[in-house]
């Protein structure tokens, strides 16, 4: 990893929370009336991927998607305007935070019903496959994800036809309020089971960029080289609560000790501290770059807010192509 | 009588029904969490034990066809999801197993289960969190359906969709979880719907769930300019008791149906056929049909506007199924809601 990736991947991160924790102050005003899942706490594992992801490559999500799409290059400024449900939000207002859509980049959409978009992507790399092109799709999903059949049934396809696709599972060990203990056994490590069914799997430390970029890569050349799918496991931790800007920690049901243990492991605060020991970073220059992404974010909100509502008749349009 | 909320009310019938049926037992997704399912499974762990009441992983298939096996070796089940939408990964147990097993294998076995799914709506819960599909699950054979519309009657139909021998599938509006009423804590009977809410002689109006509320405020204020609205609250979508229903068209001669669904192939579009077939010669003018467009639920603001119909829509179509022309007093006080996505101040999202 060379010291331009290092910053760049900083950079990523910053720029993640500083969109999220954006949304999540401006949510009370009652504007970006749609539910949103934040991913505070989790940014490492799409900054690093924006880093490995090419051009050409294709991306799928779930609920929690605003980071995968923006990894992804897909417009700041269609997403926040898709979360005020306005004309020029990625999806036209239809969809909201829940089903984000950026062609040009190859972000093929993010849904919100858990599980739903993992077997669209072994479509998508399926056809990728049938067109011969070099590119390969990553689907993300969280732990709950995990507990759905069509799951297994995607899991188990890719491997049949040897789809160039990567599974990646976010697990923050949490769906909603519920922790994994009622979901799923004790001591389970996700990946091992999968990879239990005959894909190659690898797990990382989720909140350790340079550990995910170094995941993605080899995901990547396993795919390339191997033409067999692959599957990642990431732990992690978010730090706001399910859907909704605010801080649920008042309602226990995740430890106070486990909560501090993970804000410790925060993505940015760890990897900013090695970047100003290697004299990458300092005061100053972290200073200018966060103000230089509140300048491009506030620009985006200020633009989503300015713009029209669509016409209502567009709710009555483009049922059939 | 006390009064309670439409949650306290779904609460108290699962917690009623426990109490008698010791072996009864109730799960889904979040049904022991902080939040409780909206709070309508609170304290249920308290009172009866993590083996009676607990959460699940994220399996709604699989958690129907477990549903079904429990009945099948005596443990009624109340399972319960926080959308419609999420259950929609479970038709295949509901569909080719819940619905036909009792008639299937020769009447040997019924499946008393209760599906408690909510429906979303308003502040961008969009296309995949706020679908009405009553008229679908009516459509199967087997399947009885159910959409209560008031903490009263949320309480006895969901003790009598418990008690009852077979699969229920029990819609909850969200936007009713607030409402509250007295309740009488009565004993379960048999399931049965179609209950006139209002008394009237001019124009009958059918409706369910959170629509009935609309129907009734704009039905009793007619009555002062001398309109007078039957009301019947459909609360059973299936099988439909038409006893009421016919014998309301036979007194009033007019039909105005008011459906939560989807126009197109609508329990609103049944009931018209069914009286067309057999009550034609008693209609005084052809029936209306209000219903929601064709169209999935879009997330923004500014789409949904209109998108849902209101009472002002109600009251139009009552003016001309009566073919009232003149403005009436009502149009000019009606007070709309300042924001049409949600329903009341209590409301602010995100869920
Ligand atoms: C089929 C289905 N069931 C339930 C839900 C409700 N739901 C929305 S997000 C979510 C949590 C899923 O957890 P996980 O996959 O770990 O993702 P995370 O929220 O932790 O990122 C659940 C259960 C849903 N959207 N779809
Ligand atoms: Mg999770």
């Amino acid at each position: 990893m060379n010291n331009k990736t290092l910053l760049s991947m900083y950079k990523k991160m910053q720029f993640f929370r500083i969109v999220e924790e954006t949304i999540a102050a401006r949510y009370h005003e009652n504007k970006m009336r749609c539910p949103v899942h934040l991913a505070i706490g989790q940014e490492a594992i799409s900054a690093a991927f924006s880093q490995v992801a090419q051009k050409g490559d294709y991306v799928m999500s779930s609920h929690r998607a605003h980071l995968h799409y923006l990894a992804k290059g897909g417009s700041l400024n269609s997403m926040i305007s898709e979360l005020y449900g306005k004309e020029n939000g990625c999806s036209l207002g239809k969809g909201g935070s829940m089903h984000l859509i950026d062609l040009k980049v190859n972000f093929m959409g993010s849904t919100a019903i858990v599980g739903n978009t993992i077997p669209i992507s072994a479509g998508i790399a399926m056809a990728s496959k049938i067109k011969k092109e070099k590119s390969m799709t990553f689907v993300f999903f969280g732990d709950g994800a995990i507990e759905e059949g069509v799951f297994y049934e995607t899991v188990n396809f890719a491997i049949v036809k040897e789809l160039p696709i990567v599974f990646v599972c976010e697990n923050n060990f949490y769906s909603v309020y519920s922790p994994l203990k009622p979901r799923q056994p004790k001591d389970r490590k996700i990946f091992k089971m999968v990879e239990a069914m005959g894909i190659k799997s690898f797990k990382a430390d989720g909140n350790q960029i340079k550990k995910c970029y170094r995941t993605f890569s080899d995901a990547k050349k396993y795919v390339d080289s191997k033409k067999k799918p692959v599957f990642l496991e990431f732990e992690t931790y978010r730090h706001l609560e399910h859907c909704g800007p605010n801080n649920d920690d008042n309602l226990n049901y995740r430890g106070s000790k486990e909560i501090l243990r993970w804000k410790k492991k925060d993505p940015i605060i760890n990897f900013e501290k090695e970047l100003i020991k290697k004299k990458l970073l300092n005061k100053k220059k972290i200073y200018l770059e966060k103000n230089k992404i509140k300048k491009i974010v506030n620009t985006a909100f200020f633009k989503a807010e300015k713009s029209s509502f669509p016409n209502q008749k567009e709710a009555y349009r483009n049922l059939y192509a | 009588m006390p009064k309670i909320s439409f949650v306290d009310a779904i609460n108290l019938a699962i917690s009623h029904s426990m109490r008698k049926d010791k072996k009864m037992i109730c799960y889904g997704l979040g049904a022991t969490d902080p939040k409780s399912i909206f709070g309508t499974t609170k304290f249920l762990e308290k009172d009866f034990g993590k083996k009676r009441i607990f959460d699940v992983p994220t399996s709604e298939n699989a958690l129907t066809g477990v549903s079904i096996g429990l009945a099948l070796n005596g443990i009624r089940s109340v399972v319960s999801h926080q959308r419609l939408d999420f259950f929609l990964l479970a038709f295949d147990q509901l569909i080719n197993s819940a619905a036909k097993w009792y008639y299937m294998f020769g009447a040997k076995k019924p499946v008393p289960i209760t599906i408690r799914l909510i429906i979303g709506r308003g502040w961008g819960q969009g296309p995949t969190h706020s679908q009405s599909l009553q008229s679908i699950f009516a459509h199967i054979p087997g399947l009885k359906v159910v959409m209560p519309s008031s903490p009263q009657n949320a309480y006895y139909l969901l003790k009598d969709s418990i008690f009852d021998p077979n699969p229920v599938v029990f819609l909850e509006h969200r936007w009713l979880h607030n409402l509250k009423s007295n309740v009488s804590y009565k004993k379960s009977n048999k399931l049965s719907g179609s209950k006139v809410v209002k008394k009237g002689k001019d124009l009958t109006i059918i409706t369910m769930s959170w629509a009935v509320h609309d129907v009734l405020d704009v039905s009793k204020r007619l009555n002062k300019e001398g309109i007078d609205i039957e009301v019947i609250d459909l609360s059973v979508i299936k099988p439909i008791f038409w006893k009421n229903i016919f014998a309301s068209i036979k007194k009033t001669g007019r039909l105005l149906v008011i459906d939560t669904g989807a126009y197109t192939g609508s329990i609103s579009s049944e009931i018209i056929s069914e009286i067309s077939i057999n009550y034609s010669s008693r209609l005084k003018t052809p029936p209306i049909k209000i219903a929601m467009p064709d169209f999935p639920e879009p997330t923004s603001y500014g789409l949904t506007k209109n998108f849902y119909f209101d009472k002002l829509e109600i009251i139009k179509n009552i003016k001309k199924i009566l073919k009232i022309k003149k403005t009436l007093q009502i149009e000019k006080n009606i007070k709309l809601p300042t924001h049409h996505d949600v329903p009341g101040e209590w409301f602010t999202g995100p869920f």
